[in-house]
């Protein structure tokens, strides 16, 4: 297979199989967290919840002041990849053709600098997990594996971008494959926060207002 | 003129080109320039002139199979009166279809004669795949396009794969390629094999390969057996609205404001990044222009298995797939299991919870 094949495979069938696997096991997750249902309230129930549990999903984005350089690590990472995935051009253009909404892109520079910003604030992460007893213990095999297949789509793409690399179209490939990976993975690691922070930080609120405790 | 003339003449490019008016300046200009279009050193022009003046006419025999004579139509329409098509008429082109005069057993003969007359020392020229799925898809006079293939090859001095049929399959090789289309390469493996990919290859691209394989032998040639020379550089790299693609700016139709003014055709579906040719520096007819600078999108016609890249009115980002038919699908039945995943865990909670012994004191080593 060459790269001209790759690509197309990457941009067929592969990109029809990450879907599927994507959508189908972030759904079957949700629904295996939402059938778990909550325990029963023992005390009496204050409130509803529910606009705890709203309040709280706006309010855990709010960075606490603690250990601020990983924290602003995070914040930069998590930044950069909405900013990278949503407004590069050529991603606009993917997500134009697969839901018909255009939202604008921004030009390459900014993105640019955003996905070095990223890399750099995803290697400071890395290194502090390693470097930090308490995060070292905690880190298991899995959370790494989650760390490479979000890393890789951003290391491909700025190679493709600037043709680094053995060639453009390689890279391309590449870079569309580890995206896939990462959509593939998306549903069996803990990267699938990226769904379910909404039904955790619901819950956390919601449990505390219906407890009467102030989220 | 018969293969035993030819073979027999002792014109060379240098009597033939005074013969035709061509001064010697020009001549050298027309080397200087395959010279540079190749990346050659600037003393490679007046070694080129010197041998190619000197050089007798070369035999080449030019087989077409599925094909739709397309790179013929180019490269006869490259010239008149220019020097490439002298350096033509300087080569003996001793078969070719659709320009040699003799039809039937007459054409036939010719071949056979000029395969005998310069055994080892031809060039074969091919533009067209070749149907491996079943010999009788595609025949001459007879003669399936497999065995004349393998039999023109064998006393062949070198191969030059024109167009993107004979380089790689190109159109009859596309999806789901009902004949079995393969490319050259796929059937001839001892010989070397210039491929000249495009649909159809750029003119200038085509006589300045074969120039180079006159002078300096086989030129070089990237992984998929093209010269780096004309396809080193993707489109993409030496497009002149490349300044447009880094600043953001696109056209989103084929007649909007961004059309106009010339910005980037990248969301129109151009596939220049992918794409490596020489169009967007030597460009076609005579250098007037190429299809970006006409307005419209790079296809991608020199690389393999373009065809099959999905619309050539897609952005290359996007995927090649219609998730509309079958995302549906996945969320249905992702909830189903996730539902019946949650049943489970139901039930297993309860039945640990019937199972539940609870603790006494006693247990723990307790009194009563």
């Amino acid at each position: 297979m060459n790269e001209v094949e790759l690509l197309n495979w990457a941009r067929g069938p592969g990109l029809a199989y990450a879907i599927i696997i994507m959508v189908a096991g972030l759904t079957l997750r949700v629904f295996e967290i939402v059938s778990l249902g909550r325990p029963k309230e023992l005390a009496k129930v204050r409130s509803s919840g529910t606009s705890d549990g709203l309040m709280m999903i706006a309010k855990r984005s709010i960075p606490e002041p603690r250990n601020w350089r990983y924290i602003t690590a995070s914040y930069i990472f998590h930044i950069g990849l909405l900013i990278v995935v949503f407004f590069f051009i050529p991603h606009t253009q993917f997500f134009r053709d697969l839901f018909g909404v255009f939202w604008g892109g921004w030009p390459n520079y900014i993105i640019d600098f955003f996905t070095v910003l990223s890399i750099a604030a995803m290697m400071y992460t890395l290194i502090q997990r390693r470097i930090d007893p308490a995060r070292r213990i905690l880190t298991k095999a899995s959370d790494y594996l989650a760390w490479v297949v979000t890393f890789l789509p951003f290391v491909t793409g700025y190679m493709a971008f600037h043709r680094l690399g053995p060639d453009y179209t390689l890279m391309l490939a590449l870079h569309i494959l580890s995206v896939e990976l990462l959509m593939v993975m998306l549903p069996m690691t803990k990267l699938t926060h990226a769904v379910t922070f909404i039904l955790s930080r619901y819950y956390t609120g919601s449990s505390m207002g219906r407890r009467g405790i102030k989220a | 003129m018969t293969p035993e003339e030819s073979s027999e003449t002792t014109e060379t490019l240098g009597t033939n080109l005074i013969g035709n008016g061509v001064s010697r300046r020009t001549f050298l200009k027309f080397c200087s320039t395959v010279a540079s279009a190749m990346a050659l050193p600037p003393t490679a022009a007046t070694a080129m002139a010197e041998t190619l003046s000197k050089a007798t006419r070369q035999s080449v025999i030019w087989l077409s199979f599925q094909e739709c004579t397309g790179c013929t139509e180019s490269i006869t329409r490259s010239h008149k009166p220019t020097l490439e098509s002298l350096i033509f008429d300087f080569v003996s082109l001793d078969y070719h279809h659709t320009l040699q005069a003799a039809s039937g057993d007459a054409a036939e003969h010719a071949r056979e004669e000029a395969q005998k007359a310069h055994k080892g020392k031809y060039i074969l020229i091919v533009d067209g795949s070749i149907p491996a799925e079943n010999n009788g898809y595609s025949t001459i006079a007879g003669i399936s396009n497999r065995q004349m293939l393998e039999d023109v090859a064998k006393d062949a001095m070198a191969i030059v794969s024109v167009g993107t049929c004979a380089a790689y399959g190109g159109l009859p090789k596309a999806d789901p390629n009902p004949t079995g289309a393969v490319a050259v390469s796929d059937i001839i493996k001892d010989k070397p094999i210039i491929n000249i990919p495009g649909c159809p290859p750029i003119p200038v691209v085509m006589t300045g390969v074969l120039a180079h394989v006159l002078t300096f032998g086989i030129p070089e040639l990237d992984k998929h057996g093209r010269p780096v020379a004309f396809f080193g550089e993707s489109i993409h790299d030496r497009c002149y609205r490349r300044p447009f693609y880094d600043k953001g700016l696109f056209a989103k139709g084929f007649d909007d404001e961004g059309a106009r003014k010339g910005w980037c055709l990248f969301e129109v579906g151009c596939k220049g990044p992918t794409t490596f040719n020489a169009c967007a520096t030597t460009k076609w007819n005579n250098g007037t222009s190429f299809p970006i600078q006409s307005g419209h999108g790079c296809i991608g016609c020199s690389e393999p298995d373009f065809w099959d890249a999905g619309s050539f009115y897609k952005a290359l980002s996007t995927g090649s797939i219609n998730p509309s038919e079958w995302a549906t699908d996945a969320l249905v039945a992702g909830a189903a299991i996730g539902v019946a995943s949650g049943l489970l865990n139901r039930a297993g909670k309860s039945k640990a919870q019937d199972k539940h012994d609870p603790v006494t004191l006693e247990d723990m080593g307790g009194k009563k």
